[in-house]
């Protein structure tokens, strides 16, 4: 993701495209060419409705025929059998998009990956067999001689361009102010890290059906116009999979998750195709098909990520990543400090209250009737052997994984079975057993991510975040992405994306693990740090050792069970759990000196 | 004889037509799930390698004059067979050329990244095949004719003496091959030296390297084996259905729906899930308009798949 805020070059660029696009629509006179001007912008338009939603949020869609053809469909019933004018069909059909897009998303987006995929595949392909069921099987847009302008009927082919070249030019804006904006950083982390989105406090599934609904609503304006344009709608030309195929194509094609992938997609396969079919087509029927498949292979064997970002990368100069101007100094910028003094743990109240609570996995008890408070300012330490239910245990409190048994709750309010981002928006923070990080993006933009839960806009989000880079010691590394970074960093923006958020609990999934002796100590360094700026913290940890110096006091978990609770020194010198920790023989031997 | 009689005709006649169309859409779901189940790709070409599969048999039947040895009754399915091993060289190649240059064990471990490319080289493959078909074989619609076709066993249906099942020969011996083939994949899979190392492969592909297993080997033979086992049921098929090149995109849309239905990555869930889109799609048409029998395959599909996303016979497994 590229520094946001400097939105006037990208305008620039669209507006001289539109106006060459239009020029050239006004110089051209044969109307081959000018259906050609008129078709690349409508699929460059599927081709960005598709972008949108499945070019950044990952979720890949095979049937954004379906929005494309109730687009088509609702103008030309409107007109056929309503007579109202496309003027007012579009929107109409925008509208039908939209209603489309919130029945197909909400059962839909429970789906993952390939599922989802091939099951939105499904969606066009039903809807195909009905409208030819319901005797639409090529229906035709009447001429309106009277008014022909009304009825977005025109004899000069050129406005048609111009139709279709605003259409494009909506497309590109909305895209662009998703881009940069907190909705486009948001959809980019569902792809990145559908988990950790999640836990950072971005409520996914309102975001993705944020996005199928503009999605769908921009796909059917390209299927209205579409119509308009071609005047002939038959359910194979606007439901069939070539439809969904050719909005998946331009924008892979181009490049994905780009503002320009999906255009220049357009730009280079419509003409191709159209042109080989027009002149080859009637000389060797299907040779133009092998040609124009054999271009998709060749271009994808090639430039396997699209066009645009092939471009880019050889264009761009090695140190590529611009420096984001706008990084406020992390001392302009004051940290969030408690309000209260700090009070002793063992006086304070308690932040958290678990009680009976229980899950299992078939016969397998995870977590067997759990019962614990974590008092406000302590730092907590859960401990256990492998397998003891640790981490299930924060599954459940943070959301991921809904108790069979048992309450939860937090600063006086029931938690359990809140989704994660509803628990990490009422303050309670994480962090992963293996980090869980938008490789992709700078690690700034990943704080940013998890800032966005605890700030109103995206300037604010931006402060916190490198309040939260300062907190751990990570500024430097602000611009880097964090694919580059080490274990230690990795761990340590975690850490800084859940502080973003400024969480009253931070939940910390052995945030030692895999870190050098030195490490640990730079770690321990900051985690002892937390409480006195309001967060209090519960650790799970396997080394007993580090634990002993970190926590006020100790969880110890075996097989589901809590086995002992108490201050570090107490808790291991019970028999119990020397015995689940280096078993019994050990423990008997020990109890003979 | 009341209506009910009459219904409970019509009902066995179509329960039957649904499970013979099954088991070949059964064997066309197991060829792509293969594919999918071992190396994850979504292989948008698997339409064109069952049209090939057509196409394989009525050349062999029609032209090459070996198989009138055999008789216009065997000859038909020993071609549909044949198909197999032809279109699994076919298949390896592709892969190993191909396919293979966009997928691989590098890009399976990254989230996302390697689907796109392979889907849209899968898509360019199929447009090439298609077309390609088209320039070699004409739009005439073809079919692999059997004296079979036009034979039916007439099953005395015992509650009625008028009243009787018609079982169409040709349909009857597709829907017996089919199911052996898919039989013998199932036990290649599950019990050979072979089907253990596609397992290792499909199950964990960085753990079955460090086995000292050529994964990308592996996968070569996957693809193949799952383009020649579309390919024979695209033989049989042709004894039935009429095919023009385009005729695998009404088919693999189809495959997909069977292959999720049964939970991806099961030989056997597979199958069933083809044998299940067979069935809603003949018995629809007790309730429904004939033209609807194709929406009710997707609405059943999509119905299945939201209720229990892990397919009907898969198993969810997803940790966080």
């Amino acid at each position: 993701m590229r520094a946001r805020g400097k939105l006037l070059p990208p305008l620039l660029a669209i507006a001289i495209l539109a106006a060459a696009w239009l020029a050239l629509g006004m110089l051209v006179t044969n109307s081959y060419y000018q259906l050609m001007l008129t078709l690349v912008p409508i699929w460059a338009v599927l081709g960005l409705s598709w972008n949108l939603l499945s070019g950044y949020t990952g979720l890949v869609s095979f049937g954004h025929a379906a929005f494309f053809g109730l687009g088509a469909y609702t103008v030309t019933i409107a007109l056929t059998g309503y007579d109202l004018t496309p003027w007012l069909g579009i929107p109409l059909g925008m509208v039908v998009g939209v209603i489309a897009a919130i029945v197909i998303g909400y059962p839909t987006f429970r789906l993952r990956g390939h599922y989802f995929a091939l099951s939105m595949l499904a969606y066009p392909m039903a809807l195909l067999y009905v409208f030819e069921w319901l005797g639409y099987q090529e229906v035709t847009l009447p001429m309106k001689r009277q008014a022909p302008g009304f009825y977005m009927q025109f004899s000069d082919y050129r406005v048609y361009v111009a139709l279709a070249v605003a259409l494009l030019v909506a497309a590109l804006l909305v895209s662009l102010l998703i881009e940069r904006s907190r909705f486009g950083l948001s959809l980019v982390a569902i792809k990145q890290n559908e988990p950790a989105a999640e836990a950072a406090g971005i409520d996914t599934l309102s975001w993705k059906m944020r996005a199928i609904m503009l999605s769908g609503a921009i796909a059917a304006a390209a299927g209205g116009l579409y119509a308009v344009v071609l005047l002939v709608v038959t359910p194979e030309s606007v439901f069939g999979m070539l439809v969904s195929a050719q909005a998946l194509v331009v924008a892979l094609f181009g490049g994905v998750g780009t503002l320009w992938g999906p255009l220049i997609g357009a730009a280079v396969l419509i003409p191709l195709s159209e042109t080989l079919q027009a002149n080859l087509g009637n000389v060797v029927p299907g040779i133009q098909g092998v040609i124009y498949g054999g271009a998709i292979v060749l271009v994808v064997l090639l430039a396997p990520e699209g066009i645009f970002w092939r471009v880019r990368d050889r264009l761009a100069r090695p140190h590529a990543t611009a420096p984001i101007a706008e990084l406020p100094r992390a001392s302009a910028v004051a940290i969030k400090s408690p309000d209260a003094p700090m009070k002793t743990a063992a006086d304070a109240a308690p932040l958290l209250t678990v009680s009976g609570l229980s899950k299992s996995f078939g016969g397998l008890r995870a977590v067997a009737d759990v019962n614990f408070e974590v008092r406000t300012g302590e730092i907590l330490g859960i401990i256990g052997p492998n397998g003891a239910g640790k981490t299930t245990l924060f599954n459940v409190l943070d959301g991921f994984l809904p108790p069979d048994a048992g309450d939860i709750h937090f600063a006086g309010q029931r938690i359990d079975g809140l989704k994660p981002n509803r628990i990490c928006r009422l303050g309670i923070g994480r962090t992963f057993q293996v980090v869980r990080a938008f490789l992709r993006l700078s690690v700034l933009h990943n704080v940013v991510v998890g800032a966005y839960v605890a700030t109103r806009t995206d300037a604010d989000a931006l402060a916190a975040a490198t309040a939260a880079l300062g907190q751990v010691g990570l500024l430097d590394r602000a611009e880097a992405p964090a694919g580059g970074l080490t274990n230690k960093e990795l761990r340590l923006m975690e850490l800084a994306r859940a502080l973003a958020g400024n969480p009253r609990l931070l939940l910390m999934d052995e945030p030692l693990a895999g870190l050098a002796a030195r490490e640990i100590e730079d770690m321990l360094g900051v985690i002892r740090a937390l409480p006195a700026r309001g967060a209090t913290v519960v650790i799970i940890e396997h080394t007993m050792r580090a634990m002993v110096r970190l926590a006020e006091r100790l969880i110890v978990l075996d097989h589901g069970r809590i086995l002992a609770v108490g201050k570090p020194s107490d808790v291991t010198s019970e028999p119990s759990v020397i015995e689940a920790y280096l078993g019994q023989k050990w423990a008997a031997s020990r109890a003979h000196h | 004889m009341g209506s009910l009689g009459t219904f409970l005709e019509i009902f066995l006649q179509a329960l039957a037509a649904g499970i013979l169309v099954g088991a070949i859409y059964g064997l066309m779901c197991v060829g792509l799930g293969i594919i999918f189940g071992v190396m994850r790709v979504i292989n948008f070409a698997q339409g064109e390698f069952l049209m090939l599969g057509m196409y394989f048999t009525f050349y062999l039947v029609t032209s090459f004059g070996v198989l009138s040895l055999l008789g216009p009754v065997v000859g038909p399915y020993a071609g549909a067979l044949l198909a197999g091993p032809a279109l699994f060289v076919l298949g390896y190649a592709l892969h190993r050329f191909l396919i293979s240059r966009a997928t691989g064990v590098n890009i399976t471990g990254t989230e996302g990244e390697g689907h796109y490319v392979q889907l849209i080289l899968t898509l360019g493959v199929a447009l090439v095949l298609q077309n390609g078909g088209l320039i070699l074989f004409g739009s005439t619609p073809e079919l692999v004719r059997t004296p079979l076709s036009s034979r039916a066993w007439e099953i005395p249906l015992l509650y009625d003496e008028t009243a009787s099942l018609f079982l169409n020969k040709a349909r009857m011996v597709s829907g017996a091959v089919s199911i052996t083939v898919a039989a013998a994949l199932y036990w290649l899979v599950n019990y050979s030296r072979l089907g253990k190392t596609l397992r290792a492969a499909a199950d964990n592909a960085q753990a079955a390297i460090y086995m000292g297993i050529d994964v990308d080997r592996a996968h070569r033979i996957a693809f193949g084996i799952g383009t020649g086992i579309t390919a024979i049921a695209g033989g049989l098929v042709a004894t039935y259905n009429p095919f023009q090149p385009y005729i695998g995109l009404d088919f693999v849309i189809i495959m997909y729906a069977g292959v999720v239905l049964g939970g991806m990555g099961s030989i056997l869930g597979a199958f069933w899930g083809g044998m299940t889109i067979g069935l809603v799609q003949q018995l629809s048409t007790l309730v429904l308009p004939v033209q609807l029998q194709n929406a009710a395959i997707f609405v059943v599909f999509l119905l299945i798949v939201l209720v229990r996303p892990q397919g009907l016979f898969g198993r969810a497994a997803e940790r966080i």
